[in-house]
């Protein structure tokens, strides 16, 4: 497979055959594997380990019309301070045009700003307006660009087509890290996860995330488990080890740890940092806080004493 | 030819549903006695953890239901347990007549605070006289979430504590008398079928011992009624975990509900809000 990799992109022909050619992917199985791993019991020291590592690993996301610039510092302020003792999130993930709001708000933190571009969340647009829309976030003081894949072009069949915009988007990208949001819930079968998955690799994504947020089913735990298996592949056929963020959709504790013993049990324990893997969302948060809080007094904490958001 | 008898499980009630402890675990109940009867439920820790959160999730809309809406619901409460007097009258494990005005009174007095829905506001509110071109008004409104320790009396003694919580609009999580949980169970059989949202009211069963701390203690619920609790160790220490985020706090009570219930179980659950109107225009 190696000796191909190289020239797999040079038409749409051999793309094709190459994607097509991945081993496909046992739906029951991957259900089931799925499913047993979350059955791990984590307790105790090890429960509060996993909680922070979470917290570390946590993208704070705000993508919606009624955004304002005092909410994206808001959220800057938690993603800096969760709380007592907490370690502080990974990134705060805004649209574009907030970029410099949360820029402006983490300086000097060690928090990333993700910004969402290319036509977020739908990814209808063309080419240049993507581009620019990259251009601008990244200009605008953006570590990370999350874009999304055409997924019209994916499902037709046109692999080629979205192989060349994620790497003119990545070209557009400069220094920040490019996360390829494969919105896995609109790819309708688990072999389309896969061959998305290898596509976003090959074209040079640093990251691949499962979704936007705005469809359900978003990250579920068998998706993200073939990503994992991907991004496993792909680092022994190439040596480039690529991220993995699931997003949409996790909102508990036990949703976090249950996707970071999948990550450990796939992947393996060097994916285990916010470099490699990352968790897109909004409300786990606090429900990640309340944990760490009823592990460190001993009562269940209540979202009366933590923020609204 | 004889037919296999189906007999009944008895579960918790959490959010409307009926699930089994999530420990797995049960204990034996039995009649005065000491007859075997059935085995209920236990409930863990975090089976008061689910409890707290689903009548969390149901008290902005049963807060937010209209008085006279509640007082509905509470009097149809009432006619199911009419409907299901002689059920009762069995599980009670007393002689039957004495069984029987049990019920009654458990039947009565949820129409007597399904009455009081749409009158406690009048009693209780006021509307105060001030200096200034605006209407000053003192309204009660629900606390929120409340823990129930439940009186040993199974059914009256419940009902007696339970409807002056949810009546004013508070949602609850009671913990059933230890040794007669039986009927707390069945109850819920007729809470579940008289258009009482979900999660309203939440029945555990178990050892008041192990539950009720970590409810006194649960930084989501907002009032705690301690009338059954029969141990005064367990009582102090309750009220001291209550205190860390100031819930209200009813005290252990006797066990004698054949009186005049008052307002008091009432008004221990309801907190005076205060707003300034401006007048006219």
């Amino acid at each position: 497979m190696t000796t191909s990799l190289a020239d797999v992109a040079s038409s749409g022909a051999t793309l094709r055959a190459f994607l097509h050619g991945l081993p496909g992917v046992d739906r029951v199985g991957a259900d089931q594997r799925a499913a047993m791993l979350g059955t791990r019991s984590i307790k105790t020291t090890a429960k509060a380990q996993a909680i922070d590592l979470a917290i570390s690993m946590v993208d704070l996301t705000t993508l919606e019309g009624a955004d304002t610039p005092g909410k994206v510092r808001a959220l800057c302020a938690k993603a800096r301070h969760p709380g007592e003792g907490a370690p502080r999130v990974a990134a705060v993930c805004v649209y574009p045009d907030l970029v410099h709001v949360a820029a402006g708000a983490l300086a000097g933190s060690g928090v990333k700003v993700a910004s969402v571009a290319t036509a977020f969340p739908s990814g209808r647009s063309s080419l240049e307006v993507k581009v620019s829309e990259t251009k601008l976030a990244v200009a605008a003081g953006a570590d990370e660009i999350d874009m999304v894949i055409d997924r019209g072009a994916f499902l037709a069949g046109d692999h080629l087509k979205v192989y060349e915009e994620i790497a003119a988007v990545k070209a557009a990208c400069g220094d920040a890290h490019l996360k390829v949001i494969l919105e896995t819930g609109e790819l309708a079968t688990y072999d389309n996860v896969r061959r998305a998955s290898w596509l976003a690799m090959l074209a040079g994504g640093d990251f691949i995330k499962t979704s936007t947020g705005k469809v359900s089913p978003a990250a579920t735990l068998p998706v993200t488990l073939i990503m994992l298996e991907a991004v496993r592949d792909f680092r022994d056929a190439t040596g480039r080890q690529v991220g993995v963020k699931p997003a949409g959709g996790i909102r508990t504790t036990k949703d976090a740890i249950k996707n970071l013993v999948l990550v450990n049990e796939t992947a393996g324990d060097d994916w285990l940092s916010p470099d490699w893997f990352r968790l897109g969302a909004s409300s786990l948060l606090n429900d990640l806080l309340m944990q760490r809080q009823k592990l460190a007094t001993g009562r269940y904490a209540g979202p009366d004493y933590f923020t609204l958001d | 030819m004889s037919r296999l008898a189906v007999r009944k499980t008895y579960k918790l009630f959490i959010g409307g549903a009926f699930p089994r402890s999530e420990s797995g675990r049960s204990y034996p109940v039995t009649s005065p006695k000491g007859d075997f009867l059935a085995n209920a439920s236990r409930a863990s820790r975090k089976d008061a953890r689910d409890a707290v959160s689903a009548a969390r999730k149901a008290f902005p809309g049963w807060s937010g239901a209209t008085a006279y809406n509640r007082g509905q619901i509470l009097y149809r409460i009432a006619e199911m347990l009419e409907g299901r007097r002689a059920q009762f009258a069995d599980e009670l494990g007393l002689g039957k007549k004495a069984a029987l005005e049990s019920v009654d009174a458990a039947i009565d007095r949820l129409v007597w605070y399904a009455g009081w829905s749409d009158k406690i506001t009048s009693v209780r509110g006021t509307a105060n006289p001030v200096a200034g071109p605006y209407f000053n008004l003192s309204t009660p409104e629900p606390t929120g979430v409340v823990a129930v320790v439940a009186p040993a009396d199974p059914l009256l003694g419940l009902v007696s504590v339970v409807a002056p919580v949810i009546v004013t609009g508070n949602a609850c999580v009671v913990v059933a008398a230890e040794r007669t949980p039986l009927p707390a169970i069945t109850l819920a059989e007729v809470l579940a079928t008289s258009d009482l949202p979900g999660g309203v009211v939440n029945i555990l069963t178990g050892h008041q011992a192990e539950l009720a701390p970590w409810l006194a203690a649960h930084m989501d619920v907002n009032a705690l009624d301690l009338t059954g609790v029969t141990d005064a160790d367990l009582a102090l220490r309750c009220e001291q975990d209550a205190a860390e985020n100031l819930k209200r706090v009813l005290g252990p009570a006797g066990d004698d509900w054949s009186g005049d219930p008052g307002l008091g179980r009432m008004t221990a659950f309801l907190e005076t809000k205060t707003v300034w109107h401006p007048m006219g225009v």
